[in-house]
């Protein structure tokens, strides 16, 4: 099964931690892409800019509206995903469980239909 | 219904549960083996009647269960590839022998680990675990839980659509991940244990059936994996069930130190006991350090110093405000009212029922009547359970008089 992995985190903290801890983090998630990829799960994975950056568009009636910001003003926002393949949710759990951000943050993992 | 009728409904009934299990891992998933289990059913109808219950109805009832599920396949989608594969991927799944209790009970296992899955909610996880481990019906677990049956059977569905969709395996969990799963498990076991025992609300405070299920899996999941704790919440659980009989006395509440010994149930604290030692010869953790303390209630009279020292170490294992006020309680017992009511002020719990109530006894034991029974009254307002308010509702009358 496909399962994605929304990486979610306060998206203030890159600013507020530690440059060290902040630039360990960054090193980690490039070494666990690589590490999915040799065990087979990975199919992609991208980081997001900023949710400041986020423009939220809809369509009524035909007409478009947009709106400024991410859809949900929350505290941890969508900061990136990571698209794998996995036996079942156990697996998928351990593997986004273990993204380094998971430290940070908090991963929802999420079959693809 | 006739006798015979209904002796074959006891025997599909005792047997429903295990054979479940086994069709969901030869089948795959809830709802074909659900079907199966109903059209072997059905089958059992029309062949035990005439032929009599078979020797091994289990085995019996699994074999024609994955039969009928099998030939539902063939007729459902005669040139479907994908029910093709399905159908041999049944055909090869190993079928349990004829007294292969093991392979039989490992299904269990494997069903419990899903039921109890961290990735459905907690109410959810006890509906499951009630409905498709203990076999309880939807109405029987509405009503344990006080709630419509419709409540329960939509819990259920949501749970069982998740499991589906979102590849929730039917698996015990690998070594990494086991002792977090088997804590789920524990804590669903205890969950429908305390829900039997100390109901929160309304008239009776004891549904004896939930106790018992709770126990039963206890019971069944230490025979299938060797875990200190699970052995621990089963002494637990044996301790305080033996003291069922003797806790409520004409609707009320009735403290250790007052209830009718002759009422215990003697032979459960004696294996509740044995296991208890058992445990703590291993490493101490939270439940048989809780079983402990509930051993030295059982015994001969309550061994204050042995039970504080339990409590300190429960304190580091769970810390929490309740365990505190409990402590507090067992410092009082042994160090006299007032050295536990200084703890128990310190601990500052203004919403919590039991907190007025510890404070309001040590208060009337220091003679201190009058803030005694404002006490009892802040804690009468907080309570919602019919025989914990009687019994509070007698020390006030005996405080008054």
């Amino acid at each position: 099964m496909r399962y994605l992995c929304l990486v979610c985190f306060d998206t203030t903290l890159p600013d507020t931690l530690p440059p060290a801890e902040w630039a360990q983090l960054v090193k980690d998630s490039a070494e666990y892409d690589r590490e999915l990829q040799r065990q087979g799960h990975f199919i992609a994975a991208e980081a997001l800019m900023s949710p400041d950056t986020a423009t939220t568009v809809r369509l009524r009636n035909g007409r478009m509206s947009a709106t400024d910001g991410p859809f949900a003003e929350l505290k941890e926002q969508v900061a990136g995903f990571i698209l794998i393949e996995a036996a079942d949710l156990n697996e998928a759990m351990r593997i986004g469980a273990n993204i380094p951000l998971a430290r940070i943050g908090c991963v929802e993992v999420r079959p693809v239909m | 219904m006739n006798d015979a009728r209904a002796a074959i409904e006891a025997v599909y009934r005792a047997e429903a549960p295990r054979v479940l299990a086994t069709l969901i891992r030869l089948l795959g998933g809830f709802e074909r083996a659900e079907e199966a289990l109903h059209d072997a059913w059905l089958a059992a109808l029309d062949s035990w009647p005439e032929r009599g219950v078979p020797d091994n109805p289990r085995a019996w009832l699994v074999s024609a269960g994955r039969f009928k599920a099998i030939d539902r396949i063939r007729r459902e989608a005669r040139f479907n590839a994908a029910s093709a594969e399905l159908e041999q991927q049944i055909e090869l799944a190993a079928l349990p022998e004829d007294n292969d209790a093991p392979a039989i009970a490992d299904d269990q296992l494997r069903l419990i680990f899903t039921c109890c899955h961290p990735a459905l909610a907690p109410d959810a996880q006890v509906a499951l675990t009630l409905r498709e481990i203990c076999g309880l019906t939807t109405e029987e677990i509405a009503t344990a839980y006080l709630t419509k049956p419709v409540t329960i059977a939509q819990r259920i569905v949501r749970a069982k659509a998740k499991i589906r969709d979102a590849g929730i395996p039917y698996a015990v969990p690998g070594p990494a991940e086991l002792p977090d799963r088997i804590e789920t498990v524990l804590q669903v076991i205890y969950l429908v244990f305390n829900e039997g025992y100390l109901a929160s609300s309304g008239a009776t405070p004891l549904r004896t059936d939930l106790c018992a299920e709770a126990i039963r899996l206890a019971r069944l999941l230490g025979k299938l994996i060797e875990e200190p704790e699970a052995t621990g919440l089963l002494a637990l659980m044996l301790l305080h069930d033996a003291r069922r009989a003797a806790r409520v006395a004409d609707g009320e509440i009735v403290p250790l130190d007052e209830q009718d010994r002759t009422l215990w149930n003697h032979a459960q604290i004696a294996e509740g006991q044995m296991l208890v030692r058992q445990v703590l010869a291993g490493r101490f953790s939270l439940y048989s350090v809780q079983a402990a303390i509930a051993a030295c209630h059982t015994a001969g009279g309550s061994d204050w110093p042995r039970i504080v020292a339990l409590y300190d170490l429960l304190v580091r294992i769970d810390p929490s405000p309740i365990v505190d006020l409990n402590r507090a309680v067992a410092v009082a017992m042994r160090d006299g009212p007032e050295t536990g009511l200084a703890l128990i002020d310190g601990l500052e719990m203004n919403d919590y029922r039991l907190w007025h109530a510890a404070r309001a006894d040590l208060l009337r034991r220091l003679g201190r009547m009058d803030e005694a029974r404002n006490a009892y009254e802040a804690a009468l307002a907080m309570t919602t359970q019919e025989a914990e308010r009687r019994f509070i509702g007698r020390r006030l009358r005996a405080l008054k008089s």
